[in-house]
C-alpha cells in the first residue's frame, strides 16, 4: 500500500529519468500557485528561495525572530561532497555506498544514491553564494575527514559550517522577499495542518506577538520543520525545537517513519547539573586528530595529565583499529556509554570520557589546531573554563539527531497528497544511523535540488482544482481544534511547571530509548509516559493568556506533542526486534557486543499510521539491488 | 546562591515599563545565565505569576537570538560572548543583577526583555547576498581564492546578528553589522559584480531604520561575540565612497 514511486531503470539513471518524465508547468501558471514552507533552516530557505525564483507564489514561516536563526546555524563540522578533489579515491558510488552503509542498510538504495549524485553540484552552489568555506594556499578547496569514511569529503568554514550555509540560504530567501516572490512570517509557529478532501491545503498558525490564530491556504504545504531530539529534553538543539508541526500532519494522516531511530553524538560537553536545559556539541571534526580515552583503573581521581600514556584505554582505537576514533557515532557513543557505565567514566559525574589533543599538538603544531579547530576550543574555554590546548577535553554522548521522521516517497511527498516533508523532519536517507555531514547535505538537496523538481509534478494537477480559501470549513474545525487545546492548558491551573514534566520525559527517553533498549525497559517507558502525559494534563500550570506574547505557553504546547511523539518512539523501539545502526536492542547483540541486523525479518522501514491514540504500523520492504548488505563492520 | 535580580518588565510595545526586583535563591554557579533566568520562572509561575519574556535559541552562541543588558553591558560582563554563554559563576553571592532590553530607537522592544530586530533582515533584503539562481552555478574549483582572502571574508561573515553592537553603541550605529555583511561578499570575486550597488543600497536602508552614525568609539568590538574588528566600518567606508563617486 505503501508507494515509494521509486523510478524504473538503473540507479545511475533513476533521478535524470524522473525528471524527464514528470509534469511541467508553464511560468505564467506556476505564479497562479501558492505554497507555503513551513521551516526557514537549509532545507525550508533553500526550497522557498528556489520555488520562488521558479516563479511560485510562496509563503514561509519560522518560530525564530529571524530566518537566519533555523537551527541549522548551529553545525559546525561540514558538509560531504563527492567531488574527490583529494584524489583518494573517492566517487559516487563510494558515497553512496558508505551512507547506505552507514545507515545499516535501512535505508532507500534510490533515494541516498541521489543524495550522493547531487552533492558535488551543490558544493558549487553554495560557492556560487558565497560560502566562504575553507581554501588551500593555492585557492582550491580544503577537505578534512568525518566519521564513518576512509576518504577525505567533507567541506567546512571553520566550526560555523552550518552558520555560513544558513546566512548564503536565509540571503537567498531575502533576495527573493525583496523580489516580492517569498512572504515571509518569522515569529509564527504551525499549530496545525489543514486538509481538504484529503489534500493538504493550509495551516493553522499562532503569532508568536500578539498570539492570535492565523489561517493560511495553500495548494501544497511543504514542512522543513527540523529534528525533534528535543524530546529528551537535554540534546545538542536549540530549546525551540519542536515536533509539533510534522506530529500535527501525522495526526492528520501522515504516516511517521521510523521515529525511534535517534543519533546520540559522541561527543557533546557534559551534564553538570540537573538545571541545565541545553547539552552543547563539540563538532565531531574534532576527532580527527583527538584521541578519545579513558584511564585504565576504574574511579581514577588523578587530573587527566598525571595519568601515564600506559594506564589509558584508547578504548575506540582498541575495539575499532581500522576506524578508530573515527568509528560512526553509533558505535562511538556506545562504546563510550560502555565505558562510563562499567566505571571508567572521567569528570565530577564521572559522566565523561577524554578527548585529548596532545599527540596532535605535538605533530603538527599548536598553530595548525588552531587554525582547525580555534573556535571550538574556544567555546569550550568559555562554557567549562578550561584549556583544552593544555588538558584533554571531557565530552559525554548526547540526543542529536533525529533520522526518523515523516515517511516521505521518492518525490519527499508525505501520505497525504500535497503535504511535502524535507530536511531533517523527514525519513529518507540515512536508514538508521546518519554519517556526520550528510545532513546539512540532505537538507540542502532536499531543499534547493529535489522538492523543486518534484513539487510540480503534483502542481501541475492542482492548477485544474479550485484554489483553496480560509473560509473553509475544515479550517474552521482546525482552528477551533487548536483554540480548545490552548484553553484546556490555560485553564488546568495545576501547581507543576511545563518543565518540571519535559525533565520527566527527558530521564525516561533517555534511560530508555536512547542508545540501548530492551524490550522490558520499552514496555515500562511506555506506561511511564502514559502517566506523565495524563499528569501533565491535570496538575502544569501555565501563566499568561493567548492573546500576548507567552513563552510559557510555547512551551506547554511543544511538550504537550513531544509527550505523544515520545510514546510512539517508544512503540517503535519495541516493535523492531532487531539492532541496528543506532536502534540497539541489547536481546540482539552478538558475543563482542556489537549489534545483530536481522534482514530476514526486518528489512523493512516502519511507518506508522495515527488512529485515535494508536498506532498502526506499516511496512514499506526495502529491496537492495545494488549493494548487498553485509554485517557493518568498523574493526 | 542567591542573587537579586533587577528585571525590566514590559507588557507590551505600547506600555510604559519599568524596573521589578526578584530575589533569586538556590542558584549554582554552574547554572547558565539564562538558565538562572528559566529558574526564576519556574518559580514564578510557581507563583501564579506570569513568566519574564526573554530571547534564545541555540543556547551555544551561533544563532543571535539571545542578548541582554546585565549591569549596564551588552551581554554581561565578559567581552566577546553571548548572554547564553554567560555561566553565574560570574557574579557573586547576593550581587544585585539588573537586567534591561537592548535599548534603541531602531530596536523596538517588544515584552519584557524581547525587541524587535527585523531592521537586521531588511538591511539584507537590500543586497547582501549574491544574484545567482539556483542551477546556474559553475564547478566551484573554477573559481581560486586564495586563502587569505578567504579567511578575511570569513573574519567578517561569522556575525550572529544578535545586535550586541546597537545596543552598547552609544549611536545605536548599526555599522558593524552592516560592515560585516558587506565585507563578507565584496571581498570575494563571487561578490564584486554587485559589489557597489550592495553598499549603497543597504548602507541607505542602515539610515533609514533609524539607526544612528558610527562615531568610532570602538564599544561595538568589545562586545561582539564574533570578535569583528572596527577596521571593517572603516572598509565598509571606504567602499561606499569609492562607490560613490566611482561607481564601484
Ligand atoms: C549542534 C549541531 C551540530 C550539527 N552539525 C552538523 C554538521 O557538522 N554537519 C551536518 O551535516 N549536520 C550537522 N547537524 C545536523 C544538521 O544541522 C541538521 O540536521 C540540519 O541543519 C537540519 O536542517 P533543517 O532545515 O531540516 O532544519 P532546521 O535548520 O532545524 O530548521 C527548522 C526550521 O523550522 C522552523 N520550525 C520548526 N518548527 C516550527 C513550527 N512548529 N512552526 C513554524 N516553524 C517551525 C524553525 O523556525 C526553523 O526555521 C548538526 C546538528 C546540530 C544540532
Ligand atoms: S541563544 Fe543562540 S546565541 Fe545565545
Amino acid at each position: 500500500m505503501l508507494n515509494s514511486k521509486i523510478p524504473e531503470g538503473p540507479l545511475e539513471n533513476k533521478w535524470s529519468s524522473y525528471q524527464t518524465k514528470s509534469q511541467l508547468i508553464n511560468p505564467a501558471n506556476k505564479k497562479k500557485l501558492n505554497v507555503i514552507v513551513v521551516g526557514s533552516g537549509l532545507a525550508g530557505a533553500g526550497a522557498a528561495a528556489t520555488l520562488a525564483e521558479l516563479g511560485y507564489d510562496v509563503t514561509c514561516f519560522c518560530y525564530q525572530d529571524s530566518a537566519r536563526r533555523a537551527h541549522s546555524v548551529a553545525a559546525q563540522g561540514g558538509i560531504n561532497a563527492a567531488k574527490n578533489y583529494q584524489h583518494d579515491g573517492d566517487s559516487v558510488w563510494r558515497m553512496f555506498h558508505d551512507t547506505l552503509k552507514g545507515g545499516d542498510f535501512r535505508s532507500r538504495e534510490a533515494n541516498v544514491y541521489r543524495l550522493a549524485e547531487l552533492s558535488a553540484p551543490l558544493i558549487d552552489h553554495y560557492v556560487q553564494q558565497g560560502v566562504p568555506f575553507a581554501r588551500e594556499y593555492g585557492g582550491v578547496l580544503a577537505n578534512r575527514s568525518f566519521g564513518g569514511v576512509q576518504v577525505q569529503r567533507t567541506f567546512y568554514a571553520r566550526g560555523q559550517t552550518g552558520q555560513q550555509l544558513l546566512l548564503a540560504a536565509y540571503s537567498q530567501l531575502y533576495k527573493m522577499k525583496r523580489a516580492q516572490k517569498v512572504a515571509m512570517f518569522p515569529r509564527h509557529e504551525m499549530l496545525d495542518l489543514v486538509v481538504i478532501d484529503g489534500k493538504a491545503k493550509g495551516i493553522i498558525a499562532r503569532d508568536l506577538i500578539t498570539g492570535q490564530l492565523k489561517r493560511f491556504a495553500a495548494d501544497s504545504v511543504v514542512l522543513a520543520t527540523g529534528g525533534y531530539s528535543r524530546v529528551f529534553r537535554l540534546s545538542t538543539l536549540a530549546i525551540g525545537c519542536n515536533g509539533s508541526a510534522i506530529w500535527k500532519a501525522h495526526k492528520r494522516g501522515a504516516y511517521f517513519a521510523a521515529p525511534s531511530f535517534t543519533q546520540v553524538h559522541p561527543t557533546a560537553l557534559p551534564q553538570t547539573s540537573e538545571a541545565q536545559s541545553k547539552l552543547t556539541l563539540m563538532s565531531e571534526s574534532l576527532r580527527n586528530d583527538g584521541r578519545i580515552w579513558v584511564p585504565k583503573k576504574k574511579d581514577d581521581d588523578r587530573r587527566a595529565n598525571a595519568i601515564p600514556e600506559e594506564e589509558r584505554d584508547y578504548y575506540l582505537e582498541r575495539r575499532y583499529p581500522s576506524f578508530g576514533n573515527l568509528a560512526p557515532r553509533d558505535i562511538a557513543s556506545r562504546a563510550a556509554k560502555e565505558r562510563i557505565d562499567a566505571g571508567y567514566g572521567v569528570g565530577p559525574f564521572k559522566n565523561a570520557v577524554y578527548l585529548d589533543f596532545k599527540h596532535a599538538v605535538e605533530r603538527f603544531g599548536i598553530q595548525t589546531i588552531q587554525d582547525r579547530y580555534g573556535n571550538l576550543f574556544k567555546m569550550y574555554k568559555k562554557i567549562t573554563g578550561v584549556d583544552a590546548y593544555q588538558e584533554p577535553m571531557q565530552i559525554s554522548p548526547a540526543a542529536h539527531f533525529s533520522m526518523g521522521g515523516l515517511w516521505v516517497d521518492y518525490e519527499l511527498m508525505t501520505t497525504i497528497p500535497g503535504l511535502y516533508a524535507i530536511g531533517e523532519c523527514n525519513f529518507s536517507d540515512h536508514g538508521a544511523n546518519r554519517l556526520g555531514a550528510n545532513s546539512l547535505l540532505q537538507a540542502s538537496i532536499d531543499g534547493y535540488f529535489v522538492l523543486p523538481n518534484t513539487i510540480n509534478n503534483y502542481l501541475a494537477d492542482e492548477l485544474k482544482e479550485d484554489h483553496p480559501t480560509t473560509d473553509h470549513p475544515e479550517f474552521d474545525k482546525a482552528q477551533k481544534e487548536v483554540e480548545q487545546q490552548i484553553t484546556k492548558l490555560l485553564t488546568v491551573r495545576g501547581d507543576k511547571t511545563v518543565d518540571h514534566f519535559h525533565r520527566e520525559l527527558g530521564k525516561v527517553m533517555w534511560q530508555e530509548c536512547a542508545m540501548s533498549r530492551n524490550k522490558e525497559g520499552l514496555g515500562n517507558a511506555i506506561s511511564k509516559i502514559k502517566e506523565i502525559r495524563d499528569a501533565f494534563w491535570n496538575e502544569v500550570n501555565v501563566t499568561g493568556g493567548q492573546q500576548e506574547m507567552n513563552t510559557e505557553l510555547e512551551k506547554a504546547l511543544r511538550l504537550a506533542d513531544f509527550l505523544e511523539l515520545g510514546l510512539l518512539m517508544c512503540t517503535d523501539a519495541f516493535q523492531r526486534e532487531e539492532s541496528c545502526g543506532a536502534h540497539f536492542r541489547e536481546e540482539y547483540q552478538t558475543d563482542e557486543g556489537e549489534a545483530m541486523r536481522n534482514d530476514k525479518t526486518h528489512a523493512y522501514v516502519s511507518a506508522w499510521a495515527y488512529d485515535n491514540g494508536n498506532f498502526q504500523l506499516h511496512k514499506e520492504p526495502l529491496v537492495f539491488e545494488n549493494v548487498q548488505p553485509t554485517v557493518r563492520s568498523y574493526k | 546562591m542567591k542573587i537579586v535580580f533587577k528585571i525590566w518588565r514590559q507588557v507590551n510595545s505600547k506600555s510604559q515599563g519599568g524596573f521589578e526586583t526578584y530575589e533569586v535563591d538556590g542558584l549554582t554557579e554552574d547554572m547558565s545565565f539564562l538558565e538562572a533566568l528559566d529558574y526564576l520562572n519556574e518559580r514564578l509561575v510557581q507563583r501564579n505569576e506570569k513568566v519574564i519574556a526573554y530571547e534564545y535559541d541555540c543556547r551555544e552562541g551561533i544563532c543571535g537570538q539571545c542578548g541582554v543588558f546585565i549591569n549596564g553591558r551588552a551581554h554581561g560582563p565578559h567581552d566577546n560572548i553571548t548572554t547564553c554563554q554567560l555561566h553565574m559563576r560570574s557574579f557573586k553571592d547576593g550581587e544585585t543583577v539588573v537586567v534591561e532590553p537592548w535599548r534603541a530607537a531602531a530596536f523596538p522592544v517588544i515584552k519584557d526583555l524581547v525587541v524587535d530586530r527585523s531592521a537586521f533582515d531588511r538591511i539584507i533584503e537590500q543586497g547582501g547576498y549574491i544574484s545567482a539562481r539556483t542551477g546556474t552555478a559553475a564547478e566551484a574549483n573554477a573559481i581560486l581564492v586564495g586563502k587569505e582572502v578567504v579567511d578575511r571574508a570569513m573574519d567578517a561573515a561569522a556575525c550572529i546578528g544578535c545586535g550586541a553592537c546597537v545596543a552598547t553603541c552609544k549611536n545605536a550605529s548599526a555599522a558593524l553589522f552592516t560592515a560585516a555583511k558587506i565585507n563578507h561578499l565584496n571581498s570575494l570575486p563571487q561578490g564584486k559584480p554587485e559589489a557597489s550597488n550592495r553598499v549603497l543600497e543597504m548602507t541607505r536602508q542602515m539610515e533609514l531604520e533609524g539607526f544612528g552614525s558610527c562615531t568610532f568609539t570602538g564599544a561595538c568590538e568589545v562586545e561582539c561575540p564574533e570578535e569583528i574588528p572596527m577596521i571593517n566600518i572603516a572598509e565598509m567606508n571606504a567602499r561606499r565612497v569609492k562607490a560613490k563617486w566611482l561607481g564601484k
